[in-house]
């Protein structure tokens, strides 16, 4: 009676498995591509402090290369081989479909090891993942862009953005606080579009030290150097974790809608996708429904900042 | 879903057909525990004299079929300065018998969080889609509560369910694969007798509950009690050993780590099953972490089981199988866990008397 075959056959997946997901991967239909990374050449490494760098990438594919694109506020997975992978929020261009610009901290393990590469090692990106800052709502209205520290890497994503299409908004200003001179970042480029742009540059550190000609004190402070109409008035903070509540309470109190403030969070992450759930914060997933949050919603989640 | 009625001794031989010709797990005593209870673990059969059917619980749940706790992502081969990465989700098929109806509602959880989304898992979806699954009921320990989460009956996720009753298991048939192999044994439609056998066998299962937890307005509750002190009294009993995520049959939070091979020509990447309750699950580099305390963990444990993926995913993660609270080393457990959350407001109560049977 047994000599019928019980054996189960072995089932392979094909793309009809994935027919209900949505392909949102840069057109890269098949999401078993996800878990690879697209290929990349460090083309270019600048020395900015040192703590961080600014690295320059370059997809090797060329036909990856002009399919990738990404939304300012959105971040990646830098993958070095062997050494693991670290989600960096984008700081280059999103108009600029030929290079990839990341700043980075050296403050973990892979980061350490990313500041050994030199110009030409190759390294792999997965995404853009998360969520953008919603530049199209905010043409026509002022932009006030809030920065602590290294919080200026992902504002420089929208900034770009902004320069590109400086025509369509009205005041847009950048305070920029760090905890001393030698710490501001991206100075000679904000003096360029200050001049070229009008886009308002407010720096202010923590310490001054005697070449420091500027302003000292809290990122607070900067408030009363500009005028701020809370009607017409967006607003974008970034920086370490203890800066959102004061200033987004500052904001708040100014009188700046809730749904017009929009922060942007870092985690903890492993995936990048919502499953490994190291970035969780309530029932909201950093990497997917985040990093860019307004802070009605953040306000809302526990433990978000 | 096809009916059908199978004798023991018929059924028996359909699982020695099953498990002669293809790899099979099935719940094993392995050991005995210091109260001198026997321990089963899901475990490799080639008979099915080797399945203990009447188990009463294993210690590890069946998702390690689905989620291993080291499981490889890709594999790195480097070549001078240039390198290529490999993917492989290769998954044999892989026969599961006797799983009980809360891990088989864990496995529909885990198919809902791994494959909906943007992002499906491949990983998952090739071991899923190569399991055979095997259920059987069973009468409730007096520390299961999955009646409380609704997940005493199942009624999707398995190829093939068996309830008892009596001589007879009553198979409920949920693919075409069990189908065919049952044509070749001796199986019948049920009769109006059998069929009123399972429903008393149900009424039976679901009365024999002695644990039962209050999870009605649990999300809004967890919310309201974010700075409650009953976080803090259970949180410094906890060890941070993260156990309870390890044998929880639903809990899929990973970590990625990648490692070079000794001879520095290739590296793996590596995905291992993760505690929400170690100290490092939200540290970032640089040095914060962003639930510091033993508490702001455990409570982050039962606002994702109860209250975030409640929100995500309309249902709670957690389905009553208490092997969190057995295997817990200072007595930590979801009864008594939302219990004093919710006594903490009750006992402030004054029109209406506090729940009885709840202290």
């Amino acid at each position: 009676m047994h000599d019928k075959c019980f054996v189960i056959p072995r089932q392979e997946l094909n793309r009809k498995d994935f027919a209900s997901s949505v392909p949102d991967f840069n057109r890269r239909s098949e999401i078993m591509n996800t878990e690879m990374g697209y290929k990349c050449t460090i083309t270019n490494i600048v020395r900015l402090t040192g703590q961080e760098k600014l690295f320059q990438l370059r997809i090797i594919d060329p036909v990856e290369r002009s399919l990738f694109r990404f939304r300012p506020g959105q971040f990646l997975m830098l993958e070095l081989p062997g050494y693991g992978d670290v989600p960096i929020s984008i700081s280059g261009s999103s108009i600029n479909h030929e290079f990839l610009e990341l700043c980075i901290r050296k403050a973990g393990h892979v980061t350490s090891a990313l500041f050994t590469f030199e110009e030409g090692a190759q390294v792999a990106i997965r995404g853009p993942f998360g969520s953008a800052f919603p530049m199209d709502e905010m043409i026509g209205h002022n932009v006030l862009l809030i920065a602590g520290g290294l919080g200026i890497a992902p504002l420089r994503a929208p900034l770009f953005w902004i320069n590109e299409h400086r025509d369509r908004f009205l005041d847009v200003n950048v305070l920029y606080g760090a905890r001393d001179a030698s710490q501001l970042l991206f100075t000679w480029q904000f003096e360029e579009w200050k001049m070229i742009n009008h886009i308002g540059l407010h720096t202010i550190v923590e310490h001054a030290t005697e070449e420091w000609k500027g302003r000292t004190g809290m990122i607070t402070d900067l408030f009363r150097d500009i005028a701020i109409e809370e009607k017409n008035t967006y607003a974008i903070v970034c920086g370490p974790p203890v800066m959102f509540k004061i200033v987004c309470s500052w904001l708040d109190r100014l009188g700046i809608p809730m749904n017009r403030m929009f922060v942007s969070l870092e985690r903890r992450m492993h995936c990048g996708m919502g499953k490994c759930c190291r970035c969780m914060v309530g029932s909201t997933f950093t990497c997917i429904d985040g990093p860019v949050f307004d802070y009605w919603s953040v306000m809302n989640l526990k433990e978000a900042i | 879903m096809i009916y059908k009625v199978i004798s023991k001794t018929e059924f028996t031989k359909f699982i020695d057909a099953l498990a002669g010709s293809n790899s099979s797990f099935g719940p094993r005593q392995v050991d005995t525990d210091s109260r001198g209870e026997a321990v089963y673990q899901f475990r490799k059969v080639t008979s099915a004299s080797e399945i203990a059917f009447d188990y009463t619980r294993t210690a590890s749940s069946a998702k390690h079929f689905f989620l291993p706790f080291h499981e490889e992502l890709s594999r790195f081969f480097f070549h001078g300065d240039e390198w290529n990465q490999q993917i492989t989700y290769e998954a044999n098929p892989t026969v599961l018998v006797g799983l009980r109806p809360c891990d088989i509602s864990a496995l529909n959880i885990l198919d809902d969080v791994l494959l909906n989304g943007h992002f499906p898992s491949p990983y998952y979806l090739a071991k899923r889609k190569n399991t055979f699954v095997i259920g059987m009921d069973h009468l409730p320990l007096p520390d299961c509560f999955c009646k409380s989460m609704n997940h005493h009956i199942v009624s999707t996720g398995f190829n093939l369910f068996c309830s008892d009753i009596g001589d007879e298991y009553y198979l409920s048939i949920n693919s075409s694969k069990a189908f065919s192999f049952l044509k070749e044994f001796v199986t019948r439609d049920p009769l109006d007798e059998e069929n009123c056998r399972l429903a008393e066998r149900r009424k039976l299962i679901s009365e024999s509950f002695q644990t039962e937890i209050d999870v009605t307005g649990l999300p809004s509750i967890l919310d309201i009690e974010f700075d409650s002190p009953v976080w803090e009294k259970w949180g410094n009993k906890c060890l941070n050993c993260g156990s309870c995520a390890m044998v929880c049959p639903s809990c899929y939070c990973y970590s990625v780590e990648e490692s070079f091979a000794t001879n520095l020509k290739s590296a793996t990447r590596q995905k291992r099953l993760y505690s929400c309750n170690l100290v490092d699950f939200a540290a970032v580099a640089g040095g914060h972490n962003f639930r510091p305390k033993n508490g702001d963990r455990l409570k982050y444990r039962y606002y994702h089981q109860h209250r975030g993926f409640a929100e995500n995913a309309n249902q709670q993660i957690c389905v009553g199988c208490n092997r969190c609270g057995r295997t817990c080393l200072t007595g930590i457990n979801p009864k008594d866990v939302i219990n004093d959350l919710r006594m903490e407001k009750e006992s402030c109560m004054t029109s209406v008397s506090s729940s009885p049977g709840k202290s």
